[in-house]
C-alpha cells in the first residue's frame, strides 16, 4: 500500500512538472502570436518599417518559444495514458473527443501555417503571409479553448452519466460538457493572462533596452519605444479587465467547488455573520486553523457574495478526507493575486507617465516594469496551482479520485522517468531560455535581420550577418520582396 | 453493412481506420525527417548539414502532429486501449517523447549558437535515432502482445516486459527504414555532392529495409497463435503473399529509380507506398484486435455517442488538414536553396 502510495505521490509530481513547465510556453505563445499578427497588420496597412522590424525581432523569439510548446506539448499527450491510466480509462470517452479537437481544430492549423508564417513572406506574398500569421494566431486560442474545455470539466463535470459495468464516464450531452459551469470563466481568465503575460514581457524587454540606452546618454529607437507604449496600454486597459475576470471566476469557484474557495481563503471556521478576508496567516492543516491569521473583517463576504453580513461555511463543514491542503493554494493565491494588482499599479502609472508626456523618460517606471518582466509567469503558474490543488482529492471533482485514477505504476519506473524528466527539461528548456535572453538582449534594429537570415547564414551570435550591417549603412535599399 | 466474418462497417470501424491513417501519415512523414536526423551522422559537412535541416525545417511541425492525432484519437475513440497500452509500453514511450523534445529544439537552437552548435547536432542525432529505435520497440512491443487484466480493466505484465529480441529487431527495422525513407526525400530535395551521395546511401538503406522487413514478416506469425492463423489460414494467405509479392517489386522499381533512371522524386514516392503496403500487412496482422490479441476495436470502443460527435470533426477536419499541409508542402517544394538568404 506504502508502495502505491509513493507511486501516485511521484505520478503527481511528474504531471505537475511537466505541465507546469509545458504552459509557460503557451502562456507566452499564445498573446505573443496575436502581438505578431497586430504588428504584421501594422506594417502592411502604416508601412512603417518599425512594425516589421519588430516583427521580424519578436517572431526569432516565438520560434524558440513555440517549439519548446509543442515538444512539451507532445509529452502531455501521452502522460495521461502511461501515468494515469485508469482517468484515461473513465473519463476518455468524454473528454477524448475535446481533445481530439484540440488535435484536429488547432494544432494542425498552428502547424501548418507556422512554417508560411515563419519562413514564408517571400514565397507566398503579403496577404498570404499575413493570413498565415493570424491563422496561427487564432490556432493558439482554439487550443485554450478545447484544453481548457476539458480541464474545466474535471472542475465542473456535468452532461455525463456513469456506466455501472466499467465505471467510465459516459457522455450524454456535449454542448454540457464542452460548456460546462466553469467553463466560460476558466477560458477568459486564462486567455487574458495569457495576453498580460506577453505583455508584461514585451514591456519588460522594452524597458531594458530604454534603461541601457539612458545611461549611455542615447535616445532609445523607435521601434524600442513603440514596443514599450504598446505593452503599457495593454497594462493599463487589461490589468483591470482581468481582475474583474478573476473576481467573476471566484464566484463561480464559490458556487461549484466552495471548498477550493475555503482554502483560498484560509476559512477553517465558518462564519455565520460575515466572514474576513486574510492577508496573511499560517494555514494549518493539523489543527485546522489559521494561526497568526491578519485579515480585514468582513471583506470575504463582500468580495463573495457582495453583501458585507453574508454568511460564510468553513472547511468545518468539510470532511477532512475532501479538503485541499490548505497551505499551498492559500499561498499560491495570494501570489497570484498579489502580482495581479501589482500589474493594474504598472498600468496606471504608464498611464500617469503618458499623461504627463514622459513615458519614454520615467527610468523608475522602467525599472518596475524590468522587474516585473516575468510576473505574468508567474501568476499564471500560481493561479492554476490554486486551482488543481484546490480541486484535490479529486481529478474529476466529486466523481473520481486522485488516489484511484493513477495506472497501476511501478515507483521505480515513475521514479525513474521523472527524474528524466527533470533533467531534461531543465538541461533543454534552460538552453533554450538562455537563447532567447540572448535575443531579448539585443535591441530591434533598424531592418532587423529576418529568422532566415540567422537560420540560413553562417550564424553570428548576435544575429547579425555583414550583408545586414550593410543594409543597415543603406537604409533607403528595402527589400522588394517585403 | 457486414464486411466479413460477422465484422461490422459501424463507427468503431471508421475510427479504427482513421486512427491507423494518422499513425500511417505520422511514420511516413516523420519518418523521413527522422531519418533525415540520424543521416546527420555520417553527413559531418556543415554546409551538408545546414541544407538537410532546411529541407524539413518548415514541416516538421506538422509532421510530428500526426503522432498527437495519433495519441489524441486513440485516447478518445479507444479509451480502454490506450489506458492498456501506454503503460505496456512506459519506457519506450518515455524514451521516444525525451528523444522527440531533443530533436525538435534542435531544428531552433542549432542556428543560434556557434559553441555548441556540436551539441545540438548531437542532439538532433541521437533524438532522432532514440525517437525511431523506440517507436519500433514499442510496435513490437505491441506486436508480440501484452499481458492484461481484462476484468480489472488494467495492464497486468512487468515494466520490462517489451524488451524481447523481437521488440529490438523492430526497433532496428524502423531505423533502417526511416533512413531510407530520409535518404530519398534528399535525394528528391538536394543535389550535387550531396545528393550523389545519398542515392548511393540509399541504395545500402534499400537493401537493409526489404531484408528487415522479410525477417520481422517471417517472425510475426510465430510470436502468437493468432497471427500464424491469420497469415496462413483461409483466404488471408493469398493477401498477405500480394502484400510480400507487391513490396519486392516496389523494391525492385525503388532501386530501378534511383540507380537505373536516376529519377528525382520516384524513389521517395515508391518508398513511401512500401511502408504503405507494410502498414497493410500489419493491419491484416492485427485485425480486428488493438491490443492483440486481448481486446478487439470493439471492446475497446469509447461509446456511439462520443464516436459520434467526432467524426463529425474529423470528417469536416481531415480533408481540409490534408489540403493545407500539401499546400504547406507545395509552397516549400523544390529544391533547397542552400545560398537562400544571402540576398
Amino acid at each position: 500500500m506504502l508502495a502505491s502510495f509513493d507511486a501516485v505521490l511521484l505520478a503527481r509530481i511528474q504531471f505537475a512538472f511537466t505541465v507546469s513547465f509545458h504552459f509557460l510556453f503557451p502562456a507566452f505563445t499564445i498573446g505573443l502570436a496575436s502581438y505578431l499578427a497586430v504588428l504584421n497588420g501594422l506594417w502592411l496597412w502604416t508601412k512603417h518599417h518599425k512594425y516589421l522590424d519588430l516583427f521580424r525581432y519578436w517572431v526569432k523569439i516565438f520560434a524558440l518559444a513555440f517549439a519548446m510548446g509543442v515538444v512539451s506539448g507532445i509529452v502531455m499527450s501521452y502522460q495521461f495514458g502511461t501515468n494515469w491510466a485508469v482517468f484515461s480509462d473513465r473519463a476518455g470517452p468524454v473528454i477524448g473527443a475535446p481533445m481530439a479537437y484540440e488535435v484536429l481544430s488547432a494544432f494542425f492549423l498552428e502547424a501548418g501555417f507556422l512554417g508560411i508564417m515563419l519562413f514564408g513572406r517571400e514565397k507566398v506574398g503579403p496577404k498570404l503571409h499575413m493570413a498565415a500569421t493570424a491563422i496561427v494566431a487564432l490556432g493558439t486560442v482554439f487550443s485554450a479553448f478545447w484544453i481548457l474545455s476539458v480541464n474545466s470539466w474535471m472542475h465542473t463535470p456535468a452532461g455525463f452519466s456513469i456506466d455501472p459495468d466499467t465505471g467510465q464516464f459516459l457522455p450524454e450531452n456535449f454542448w454540457e460538457i464542452i460548456f460546462n459551469p466553469s467553463f466560460p470563466y476558466r477560458l477568459m481568465h486564462t486567455v487574458t493572462a495569457a495576453y498580460l503575460t506577453t505583455a508584461f514581457i514585451v514591456g519588460g524587454v522594452a524597458a531594458f533596452h530604454l534603461l541601457r540606452r539612458r545611461r549611455r546618454g542615447e535616445v532609445a529607437s523607435e521601434a524600442t519605444r513603440t514596443m514599450f507604449s504598446m505593452a503599457m496600454w495593454m497594462a493599463a486597459i487589461v490589468a483591470p479587465i482581468q481582475i474583474f475576470l478573476g473576481d467573476l471566476h471566484g464566484i463561480n469557484t464559490l458556487e461549484h467547488q466552495p471548498a477550493k474557495v475555503m482554502a483560498m481563503e484560509g476559512h477553517y471556521e465558518s462564519h455565520p455573520e460575515g466572514a474576513p478576508l486574510y492577508l496573511f496567516g499560517i494555514p494549518n492543516d493539523e489543527t485546522q486553523t489559521l494561526d497568526y491569521a491578519v485579515g480585514i473583517p468582513r471583506l470575504s463576504s463582500l468580495i463573495l457574495l457582495h453583501n458585507l453580513n453574508a454568511p460564510l461555511a468553513g472547511l468545518d463543514t468539510i470532511p477532512d478526507d475532501e479538503q485541499p491542503p490548505v497551505g499551498i493554494v492559500f499561498w499560491s493565491f495570494r501570489v497570484m493575486v498579489a502580482l495581479g494588482f501589482a500589474m493594474l499599479g504598472i498600468g496606471a502609472w504608464s498611464l500617469w507617465a503618458r499623461w504627463r508626456g514622459r513615458l519614454f523618460e520615467a527610468p523608475w517606471l522602467h525599472r518596475a516594469a524590468l522587474a516585473m518582466a516575468p510576473s505574468g509567469l508567474i501568476a499564471v503558474l500560481a493561479g492554476w496551482i490554486t486551482t488543481e490543488v484546490g480541486r484535490q482529492p479529486y481529478t474529476v471533482y466529486g466523481m473520481l479520485r486522485t488516489a484511484e485514477s493513477a495506472a497501476p505504476l511501478d515507483a521505480a519506473a515513475v521514479g525513474t522517468s521523472l527524474v528524466a524528466f527533470i533533467v531534461v527539461y531543465f538541461a533543454v528548456f534552460g538552453a533554450g531560455t538562455f537563447y532567447i535572453m540572448r535575443l531579448m538582449s539585443r535591441p530591434p534594429v533598424f531592418d532587423e535581420p529576418r529568422l532566415k537570415d540567422v537560420t540560413k547564414g553562417p550564424t553570428r551570435t548576435a544575429g547579425i550577418t555583414p550583408a545586414i550591417e550593410e543594409t543597415m549603412r543603406r537604409p533607403d535599399a528595402a527589400h522588394p520582396g517585403e | 453493412m457486414p464486411i466479413a466474418e460477422g465484422v461490422v462497417f459501424d463507427l468503431t470501424f471508421v475510427w479504427g481506420f482513421l486512427i491507423a491513417l494518422a499513425v500511417l501519415i505520422y511514420v511516413v512523414l516523420d519518418g523521413f525527417d527522422l531519418g533525415l536526423g540520424m543521416l546527420f551522422a555520417v553527413e559531418p559537412e556543415r554546409r551538408h548539414r545546414d541544407v538537410m535541416m532546411n529541407s524539413v525545417a518548415p514541416v516538421w511541425d506538422g509532421n510530428e502532429t500526426w503522432l498527437v492525432l495519433g495519441g489524441g484519437g486513440l485516447f478518445a475513440a479507444f479509451p480502454l486501449a490506450y489506458a492498456l497500452i501506454l503503460p505496456a509500453l512506459y519506457a519506450p514511450i518515455i524514451a521516444m517523447l525525451l528523444a522527440l523534445i531533443f530533436r525538435g529544439v534542435a531544428f531552433e537552437f542549432r542556428w543560434r549558437t556557434e559553441r555548441w552548435r556540436g551539441v545540438w547536432d548531437v542532439a538532433f542525432i541521437g533524438g532522432s535515432a532514440v525517437a525511431a529505435l523506440s517507436q519500433g520497440i514499442a510496435l513490437g512491443g505491441l506486436l508480440q502482445g501484452i499481458t492484461i487484466d481484462k476484468a480489472a480493466r488494467a495492464y497486468a505484465g512487468g515494466w520490462w516486459d517489451w524488451l524481447t529480441p523481437f521488440s529490438v529487431t523492430v526497433g532496428l527495422a524502423v531505423m533502417v527504414g526511416y533512413m531510407l525513407l530520409g535518404a530519398t526525400w534528399l535525394v528528391m530535395k538536394t543535389d550535387g555532392e550531396l545528393q550523389d551521395r545519398m542515392r548511393s546511401r540509399a541504395w545500402i538503406l534499400g537493401v537493409a529495409t526489404v531484408a528487415f522487413i522479410g525477417v520481422v514478416s517471417l517472425w510475426t506469425p510465430f510470436l502468437q497463435e493468432g497471427y500464424f492463423v491469420r497469415w496462413f489460414a483461409g483466404t488471408r494467405i493469398l493477401l498477405a503473399g500480394l502484400v510480400g509479392v507487391a513490396v519486392l517489386a516496389l523494391a525492385f522499381l525503388m532501386f530501378r529509380a534511383l540507380h537505373v533512371h536516376r529519377h528525382d522524386y520516384w524513389p521517395f514516392l515508391l518508398a513511401l507506398a512500401m511502408f504503405g503496403l507494410c502498414f497493410v500487412g500489419l493491419g491484416i496482422c492485427m485485425f480486428p484486435y488493438i491490443v492483440p490479441t486481448e481486446v478487439t476495436l470493439w471492446e475497446a470502443a469509447a461509446p456511439y455517442r462520443a464516436q459520434l460527435f467526432m467524426i463529425i470533426g474529423a470528417g469536416i477536419l481531415i480533408p481540409i488538414i490534408l489540403a493545407y499541409t500539401a499546400y504547406a508542402y507545395w509552397v516549400f517544394r523544390g529544391k533547397v536553396d542552400p545560398e537562400a538568404g544571402y540576398h
